[in-house]
């Protein structure tokens, strides 16, 4: 496969010698137009990489940060289409951060597998991360993703061990998703150090990066997370600052900077690891 | 037991599928633990050990076999087929759920498991998981939506005297699939000690095929006990339809006996006709992927799962055990919806006609009997599973009978 935008993405933050920053923000949170604004300016505020959530009702995987900002995306009328619209604009400026689509499958599986992949890789996606497909059911959407041209990024957990890891390995590409703890989304961490040697596991049976993610709230977490891994994923304490913004659930003026300047607050965070 | 190429008693295949449903769509957390309790129950299917203390359990503790009852009232009253009732009622907890449960806590000591969660809706098969964790010493954590808490404080004093904490969920709309979401996420967090206890015929593979297996006593005594009573099979048999597991559990014996008629009863509410407004995901759903299969399912345009309504907590869940959707679709099973009033009125033409209070759920089915009957002859016979008692939903009968006394019949 040629270098996608992910490899590319990756490969810089490592010429660099830095991790790569993965920003996680849920699609049409809080309203299209102010979700728009908030994902247009996350490279400006120093994300390398972004997932964009698709919303679903029952998020199995997320903790209250994220299932809060599924039901406010759902409100405020987000659909499947509507997210693969807002990658579309935002490609329109910005032809080199990478974007990965980020939800659970019944939603693509309504919307059509073959379908979604072909509108998805037309808007400009990257990626695509499910929780709720895991390995053995790769062909559902894995396989058709791939022929499409996407990258199809695999979580990998405490619970996947090196008998496990082979078969989760087999069809990923882009990046290891590393799920830092056996958990929820926002849960927090409580072991950094048995992160690092799982990243150092990981990467004995794989050439890609390894990202981490669940329970990276602040700029040190961040700088000591990155220490080890290639990429440092937030997600709850960015849709958490959008939360704390809302006026009666509803966008203020303060809304968009309170998550840029958290990004660039974490970014710097990032940036400090290996210094 | 079973046999041949076309048996439809074969499912599922080595991927958990019945044709396009079931499936193991999991978070990759708990696919190692999915694997290894595919494994346990594997290995604990053939250990006559294991048999054996499940048949000891059903004699002494449950009070198995359920008598097959003949409901002569009512059969003479509609004129029809004889009905009987396969008395799942009388089991100990008050319904089907405890063959299931005794099963999975016998597996969670063999996997050397230390804590137990469950789901559950009306609260009957929270109970019976409180209950066999009492009685072999496991902590349980049973999670509710915050509605049903409410509308079924009965079952939630029962859990909690029987030991278990009853934690309210108030995501969604606080009933049962929202109680599964959080029970999933508390399995996904704890997985190193965590048994979890599912109540139905649902969920990622192994499960639909282990409850089925464990709900399968009913269908296997009854056939036997039917046989006894008239000589051969029944011409039909009715079980209601939440998850589906008192009703796979029923029909599962009888798939490869062409002659039996089988009919699941799905909760209509106030009709399909109306959106959001039923729990019937067959009849009024369409298949998507949610809580580990592939089943049909009550969704919008955009794949977003809708809560669903019932009078019967026990049956609002938006989803459906994947081996009747596959049944659904292969023609083996007809599935009808009955709505709230129809369920109403056979709850209490059964209380005055038998003397027996089913369980709103169960009412279900006996719509679907009492809509049958007519239609058959005398020399006929028609099984209804009473899969629970209905002592749960005499305050909230009696306060749907005073607000509406159109209800009552």
């Amino acid at each position: 496969m040629t270098a996608t935008r992910i490899d590319r993405r990756f490969a810089e933050c490592a010429a660099e010698n830095r991790p790569a920053f993965v920003t996680f923000v849920m699609a049409g949170d809080p309203d299209p137009d102010t979700a728009q604004a908030i994902l247009d300016g996350l490279p400006g505020a120093g994300a390398d990489l972004i997932e964009l959530g698709m919303p679903f009702s029952d998020p199995m995987a997320d903790g209250p940060a994220i299932q809060l900002a599924g039901q406010r995306a759902l409100a405020a009328g987000e659909t499947l289409t509507g997210t693969i619209g807002r990658v579309r604009r935002f490609r329109q400026k910005d032809d080199r951060t990478p974007i990965m689509l980020m939800g659970y499958y019944n939603p693509i599986y309504i919307y059509g597998v073959e379908r979604f992949v072909a509108d998805a890789a037309a808007a400009g996606v990257d990626g695509l991360i499910v929780v709720d497909l895991p390995a053995e059911e790769d062909s559902e959407l894995c396989l058709p993703a791939i022929g499409a041209g996407l990258n199809f990024i695999r979580l990998t957990t405490p619970t996947t061990d090196d008998r496990r890891l082979p078969t989760v390995l087999i069809n990923t590409s882009g990046f290891v998703y590393y799920v830092s703890m056996t958990g929820i989304t926002g849960a927090a961490i409580t072991n950094r150090a048995a992160i690092g040697a799982a990243v150092k596991r990981i990467k004995s049976h794989t050439d890609l990066p390894v990202a981490v993610g669940f329970g990276i709230k602040t700029p040190e977490d961040a700088a000591i997370i990155g220490r080890d891994a290639d990429g440092v994923v937030v997600g709850s304490a960015l849709v958490s600052a959008i939360a704390t913004s809302l006026d009666c659930g509803k966008a203020t003026a303060g809304t968009i900077e309170a998550v840029h300047k958290l990004v660039r607050e974490l970014a710097s965070g990032v940036r400090r690891a290996r210094a | 037991m079973t046999s041949g190429a076309n048996s439809l008693r074969n499912g599922p295949d080595e991927h958990g599928r019945f044709g396009p449903f079931g499936g193991r769509f999991v978070a990759e957390t708990l696919m190692p633990l999915i694997l290894d309790l595919e494994a346990a129950y594997r290995a604990a299917k053939i250990d006559p050990a294991y048999k054996a203390e499940i048949a000891e359990l059903h004699t002494h503790y449950v009070g198995r076999p359920s008598p097959l009852y003949h409901a002569a009232r009512l059969s003479a009253e509609y004129g029809g087929a004889q009905i009987y009732f396969k008395r799942e009622d009388l089991n100990h907890t008050g319904s089907h759920k405890i063959n299931n449960c005794l099963g999975q806590i016998l597996l969670a000591r063999r996997m050397g498991k230390t804590r137990v969660i469950a789901e559950t809706g009306a609260g009957q098969h929270g109970v019976a998981a409180a209950t066999v964790c009492a009685r072999f010493g496991f902590p349980c954590t049973v999670f509710m939506g915050a509605t049903d808490v409410e509308r079924q404080m009965p079952n939630v004093l029962r859990m909690k005297l029987l030991g278990a904490e009853v934690r309210p969920v108030t995501a969604g709309a606080g009933t049962l699939k929202d109680a599964m979401n959080e029970a999933l996420r508390d399995w996904v967090t704890n997985v190193d000690t965590t048994y979890y206890l599912i109540g139905t015929a649902a969920g990622p593979h192994p499960y639909p095929e282990m409850v089925r297996d464990f709900q399968s006593v009913i269908g296997d005594e009854l056939k036997q006990q039917i046989i006894e009573a008239t000589g051969r099979l029944p011409d039909a048999i009715v079980a209601c339809i939440g998850g589906g597991s008192n009703a796979i559990g029923t029909f599962h014996p009888f798939l490869d006996d062409p002659e039996v008629a089988i009919y699941g009863a799905e909760a209509g509410g106030y009709g399909i006709e109306v959106e959001n407004g039923h729990a019937a995901s067959m009849t009024g759903g369409r298949a998507g992927v949610l809580h580990g299969n592939r089943t049909y399912l009550l969704q919008d345009k955009d794949g977003q799962i809708l809560e669903g309504h019932s009078v019967s907590a026990g049956l609002d869940y938006p989803g459906v055990g994947p081996e009747h959707s596959w049944l659904k679709d292969t023609g083996r099973v007809t599935y009808v919806p009955i709505t709230d009033r129809e369920a109403l009125a056979a709850f209490q033409i059964c209380t005055r006609h038998e003397g027996i209070i089913p369980a709103l759920e169960s009412a279900h089915g006996l719509a679907q009997v009492l809509k049958l009957a007519p239609g058959m002859g005398k020399d006929k016979s028609i099984v209804l599973t009473m899969s629970g008692r209905g002592d749960k939903d005499v305050e909230s009968v009696g306060r749907y009978l005073e607000k509406d006394p159109s209800l009552v019949v």
